[in-house]
């Protein structure tokens, strides 16, 4: 799917200092059942954000509006559990482009990219100052340039560079994405599952 | 001949590297691919966008599972949103060539139910499904794990994922394993050691008596559960169990092909001397049954331990304090002797055949507790049809249980079942997360056995008291 390219954001950023984020909390499983790719913003996180009958819960940071931006970051081992690349979409079309924690399950992290979202993982230390920062005043800004691989609170300068292969990378700077570059090798496919064994 | 001595591991994959890109992923190639109801849709309306067609549609098989009913699976589908991805998966394999086992159809199931149950599953594939308990192929000794979205369209389209190759973990069981303790408490134990982001990173294989001397079922169960400590995939050698296992099975091979496959399967396994980026080793003696008690499947204990603290397991406070508030426990309280309210046997985890022989081995001779409301759901029709003619089906009767239709049920609550909030749900599926199981509904996971105690006595019971 094409999406926007990225290369450096500037924006405020949305806490959510919890450990082991899991798909189920980003989107709820019976928030599912749609055969296209909209809409999926208005349930994420879906059992945190409403009370039963729909009210909105206010103690949840997505109902707290001193607290908006372009950037979500999350406690520890975020996005683990479910493969559902809902999730990710749920995030992207909410409005977040980058999500930044100190640890990203796999399978979230694989399907950020593939969509346009890009996973910063930061140090435990980086990410606490970040948490720190955004506490301390919620216009806090951070600055994710993904050329130069760097993240910065811009209002104290504390930065950090942080991983990206150098394919995914190039990706997402031109909004490629990976069916592009696997159809333009088709025959080379085509040819070596031919004499695999299955 | 002598070569480095290689892992498990690093002959499948090495065998389906198409292409290594400089600085990025390998271009992997998938030998089989199952899609369902929920994942795939999107992928497909992909291809249509981009004008591409399936580049081997007998690759790739389609089963629907995730959101269907459990009863009355004869009647048209109430909801409308699951219908129509019902409808949708349908068309889309009628119109790209691909076998779908729709709801009726006598080969319907879960997805990784059915998938080794006809063969599709051989030892050394590479197998992919949008859902991230397609590790379970791993017991096979297959590189199989879940995948996104927009990695199932590439499959349809190209046959091949772009993924950076994970690095190799061993989790070595050795010992005698104590009466009652099955394969899910030895996975529940492992997650427990490692945490729910123990293995993120890695890709596992499982060695050692205790897997060795596993039946299938078991080694599934265990592989099932590699994603819930974060690891792309488990997987184990394959031996005499696997082969016996395979043979005969629908798709598997026959005749020459079938000892050419055998000589194949034999290769593989991890040569001696071969090495591992990081290894564990437990002991079987020490697993007891076990049983969750937090919102994540790392939360687990030994069922007649107490509820850890956060520092006894080096959680984060906050995270730990709310888990156990969704829970509605307190650190080092007893788990046993706890009501529940809910059972539910079934799942890509703990749905075959070996699972409800033993949910029945307790419940023989007794009755459910009148507090308790039990879903019992085979993971695929072949399943149900076993639990009859083994006569688990009158002991369910007779002990006040009814069997419902395969599906994946309550472990997603996807469809109708759904615990309802603030009730506790003792659960042979795969996740404990909040709502996983319904809105505000608290799941204990553990094994059938476990399940079964709490069926029959109303409470979290330690199995081993209950059986002869």
């Amino acid at each position: 799917m094409a999406y926007d390219k990225f290369t450096v954001l500037k924006s405020t950023a949305v806490p959510l200092p919890i450990e082991n984020v899991d798909t189920d909390q980003i989107i709820p499983a019976r928030f599912l059942k749609a055969t296209k790719r909209e809409g999926f913003g208005d349930n994420l996180f879906r059992d945190w954000r409403y009370n039963g009958d729909d009210t909105p819960k206010a103690d949840f940071v997505l109902n707290n509006s001193i607290y908006s931006g372009k950037i979500l970051v999350g406690g520890k081992n975020f996005g683990s559990g479910s493969s559902r690349e809902h999730a990710a979409w749920a995030i992207y079309d909410y409005g977040f482009r980058c999500v930044v924690s100190s640890f990203f399950a796999d399978i979230f992290k694989n399907n950020s990219m593939n969509i346009g979202i890009l996973p910063v993982q930061v140090s435990d230390a980086f990410l606490h100052k970040i948490f720190s920062a955004i506490e301390a005043d919620p216009n806090t800004e951070l600055e994710v340039n993904l050329p130069e691989q760097t993240i910065t609170i811009l209002a104290t300068g504390e930065s950090e560079s942080f991983d990206i292969n150098g394919y995914k990378k190039h990706n997402l700077v031109n909004g490629f994405d990976d069916i592009d570059y696997l159809q333009a090798m088709r025959e080379e496919i085509v040819a070596f599952a031919q004499k695999s064994r299955y | 001949m002598s070569s480095k001595p290689t892992t498990l591991f690093d002959k499948v994959w090495d065998a389906h590297v198409v292409r290594d890109i400089q600085d990025g992923p390998d271009v992997f190639l998938i030998d089989r691919h199952f899609i369902h109801e929920v994942t795939s849709p999107v992928a497909f309306l992909g291809l249509k966008n981009r004008n591409v067609s399936v580049m081997f549609p007998e690759r790739t098989f389609a089963t629907a599972d995730h959101n269907t009913p459990t009863i009355n699976q004869h009647l048209p589908v109430q909801d409308p949103l699951s219908a129509n991805q019902l409808k949708a998966l349908e068309e889309n394999t009628s119109k790209h060539g691909i076998s779908h086992w729709g709801l009726g159809n006598p080969k319907n199931g879960i997805v990784h139910v059915v998938g080794p149950e006809n063969g599709i599953t051989l030892p050394g594939m590479t197998i992919v499904c949008g859902d991230s308990h397609t590790s379970t192929h791993g017991a096979f000794g297959c590189i199989a794990f879940g995948i996104g979205t927009s990695e199932v369209e590439m499959v349809l389209a190209s046959q091949c994922i772009m993924q950076p190759k994970p690095k190799k973990m061993r989790i070595n069981v050795n010992g005698e394993m104590h009466k009652g303790v099955t394969a899910k408490d030895v996975v529940l134990y492992i997650i427990s050691k490692l945490t729910a982001a123990g293995a993120t990173g890695y890709f596992v294989e499982y060695a050692g008596s205790v897997f060795e001397s596993m039946s299938m079922e078991g080694r599934m169960t265990v592989c099932n559960m590699s994603i819930e400590m974060g690891a792309r995939g488990g997987m184990i050698a394959p031996d005499e169990t696997t082969f016996n296992y395979i043979k005969g099975r629908e798709k598997a091979p026959t005749g020459q092909a079938w000892d050419d496959a055998l000589a194949y399967w034999k290769t593989l396994k991890t040569d001696e001397g071969a090495t591992f980026d990081i290894e564990y080793n437990y002991d079987g003696a020490e697993i007891e049954p076990m049983i969750t008690y937090g919102t994540n499947p790392g939360m687990g204990m030994g069922i007649t331990e107490l509820i850890p603290s956060a520092e006894d397991i080096d959680a984060g406070k906050a995270s730990f304090a709310k888990s156990l508030q969704y829970m509605g426990f307190h650190e080092k309280e007893p788990m046993l002797g706890k009501k529940i309210d809910y059972v539910f046997i079934g799942s890509c985890t703990n749905g075959r055949i070996e699972d409800f022989r033993a949910f029945a081995s307790i419940v023989k001779g007794r009755k459910k507790a009148d507090n308790v409301t039990a879903w019992v759901v085979p993971g695929s029709h072949v399943v149900e049809a076993q639990i009859r003619e083994e006569g688990i089906y009158d002991i369910l009767i007779e002990a006040g249980f009814e069997l419902r239709q395969p599906g994946c049920s309550a472990c997603l609550a996807m469809n109708d079942d759904k615990i309802p909030a603030g009730k506790y749900a003792v659960s042979t599926s795969n996740r404990n997360f909040e709502g996983r199981q319904g809105p505000g509904a608290r799941t204990l996971l553990a094994s059938p056995l476990v399940a079964a105690a709490a069926a029959v006595t109303g409470q979290v019971t330690d199995p081993r008291t209950l059986i002869a």
